[in-house]
């Protein structure tokens, strides 16, 4: 079997079983959504600040789903990761043929899979409910590439924290970490009107922030050349450091067992 | 009586111990409530220039009261989870055996999530204050606010005992979390009822939490507004809650405790 025959393989399987746990893929795709919709109906007034960027705080906030999203993508796929290790199925994959870089990337496939879901069911709902995109279907194809290079990104974090401890209950503590990225980011006010100076200053020195603004930029502004540099910039630096760690610990735990 | 308040002791000295010896018990529970009030106050201080916004000692004081609330009810949660890990361990149906009076197992979780309550809630109006949070309120309006604080932590530790005396799993978690998260979050949580869309101002109309939230922020502001009402909300879902739980605790004895 040749590597990309092992990837397809792994990938498959890691789909499947995501599949196969309702609460590993109805979460990702309800709670996003059911915190935009608070988020937006609670913010709506905000729109009225001198300098907002939209009069839709729905369309202004549709890119929060994507990351959060992206987040529950992550940890599942971390825990399922660490499922594996916690018991042996990792061990007795080594005693195969299977190269390492399959098993890593047959199981991110899995997750930019469930990332590419999410992101047309996000993008879907926005649509219907009266969301419309700036920068066209084109645009809203570079939402997806974007959102599926975020999930990567996240995912190879995920799978580090998995392969590094090998256990579910440290991958399912990295959630909060990762939430307090998100909330201290510009998610919820552009940065030039988030008043406090600190948190302006935690929240443009927080990756997340660039990432949000991408995807948004594409929805309510159109094509913003600097936004998608820095969003798809970030993405890919970040996609780099986790898949570069996560295959020395992968090597680590490998030669461990 | 003495049997019942010496059960209660036992069991909330237990439960504050098992708490503040355990990090990963303690630390969730006051990290999140900070963590919203610096996300929520810190980022979006500027809705405080939303046209119609006019909460008189800020946006930090809007929020605090929100946080406040917010972290009692999930400290009733959070004990709710601790009295799910007696049941699967089987220290409930130990302690079942050994109280002479049962009601008193309820009163102790009570106590427990009190006293983890009020240790985050200094915490937490310590870090507002220092963030410069002002107050409009008197000794008496703060006195209340703490008060109606309680009751909302005693609302949501009968509801989640209720809940985990019930189902005595862990898995039924989301069961007690949901509808209280799903509850603070459909009310006016980032501006006023006026300023709330359409839709979820309409939903946020029937929800009790928002007489709570309106009343507090009118004590901290100094002004009270429907604090006698938000009392007698309180008070009868307290009421309400307790039948629930200790309707939970005949089912768990009839069930032989797990």
């Amino acid at each position: 079997m040749n590597l990309g025959a092992q990837v397809l393989s792994l990938a498959k399987r890691s789909v499947v079983r995501t599949i196969r746990q309702p609460a590993n893929w109805i979460t990702p795709l309800i709670f996003p959504l059911a915190l935009m919709a608070v988020n937006a109906g609670g913010l709506d007034s905000a729109t009225a600040l001198p300098g907002f960027p939209s009069d839709s705080f729905l369309a202004f906030f549709l890119a929060f789903p994507f990351i959060q999203g992206a987040l529950f993508a992550t940890v599942n796929a971390g825990v399922d990761l660490a499922r594996d290790i916690q018991t042996g199925f990792l061990n007795r994959l080594s005693l195969t043929p299977m190269r390492g870089a399959a098993l890593l990337f047959g199981h991110l496939g899995g997750v930019i899979v469930m990332g590419f879901v999410q992101a047309v069911w996000y993008l879907t709902v926005g649509l219907l409910v009266g969301v419309s995109i700036a920068s066209g279907v084109l645009g809203a194809l570079v939402i997806f590439v974007l959102a599926v290079l975020i999930v990567l990104a996240f995912g190879s974090f995920g799978a580090l924290a998995a392969l590094r401890t090998g256990s579910t209950e440290a991958v399912h503590s990295l959630f909060p970490v990762f939430f307090v990225f998100l909330f201290i980011s510009s998610m919820n006010l552009p940065r030039n009107l988030i008043e406090t100076d600190w948190f302006r200053t935690a929240a443009s020195l927080n990756p997340v922030s660039y990432l949000i603004e991408a995807i948004r930029s594409l929805i309510i502004v159109g094509w913003d050349p600097e936004a998608l540099a820095l969003g798809f910039g970030t993405a890919i630096v970040l996609a780099i450091i986790g898949l570069t760690l996560s295959s020395f610990a992968l090597r680590e735990r490998l030669a461990r067992t | 009586m003495s049997a019942t308040l010496s059960v209660a002791w036992a069991v909330g000295w237990r439960m504050l111990h098992k708490n503040f010896t355990t990090p990963s018990l303690l630390l969730p529970g006051l990290a999140f409530p900070l963590f919203f009030f610096t996300a929520f106050a810190g980022g979006l201080s500027r809705v405080n220039d939303v046209p119609g916004f006019d909460f008189p000692v800020g946006y930090t004081a809007f929020q605090f009261v929100f946080v406040l609330l917010q972290s009692a009810a999930f400290a009733g949660v959070f004990t709710g989870f601790g009295i799910v890990g007696d049941f699967e361990s089987g220290f409930a149906r130990r302690l079942m055996i050994a109280a002479p009076d049962r009601r008193g197992i309820l009163l102790g979780y009570a106590i427990g999530a009190l006293g983890r309550w009020t240790f985050t809630a200094t915490v937490l109006t310590a870090v507002a204050l220092a963030a410069g949070m002002e107050v409009g309120g008197n000794g008496v309006d703060l006195f209340a606010l703490y008060t109606l604080a309680i009751l909302v932590n005693a609302c949501g530790l009968l509801w989640s005992a209720g809940i985990a005396m019930r189902l005595r799993t862990l898995q039924a978690a989301p069961l007690m979390q949901l509808p209280i998260f799903l509850s603070l979050f459909f009310a006016p949580v980032f501006v006023p009822l006026s300023l709330l869309a359409n839709w979820l101002q309409f939903i946020a109309h029937g929800n009790p939490v928002t007489l709570l939230l309106e009343a507090g922020r009118s004590l901290i502001a100094g002004s009270p507004t429907h604090v006698a009402y938000a009392f007698a909300l309180a008070l009868a879902l307290v009421v309400a809650f307790f039948v629930w739980a200790m309707r939970g605790l005949r089912k768990a004895e009839a069930a032989g405790a797990g």
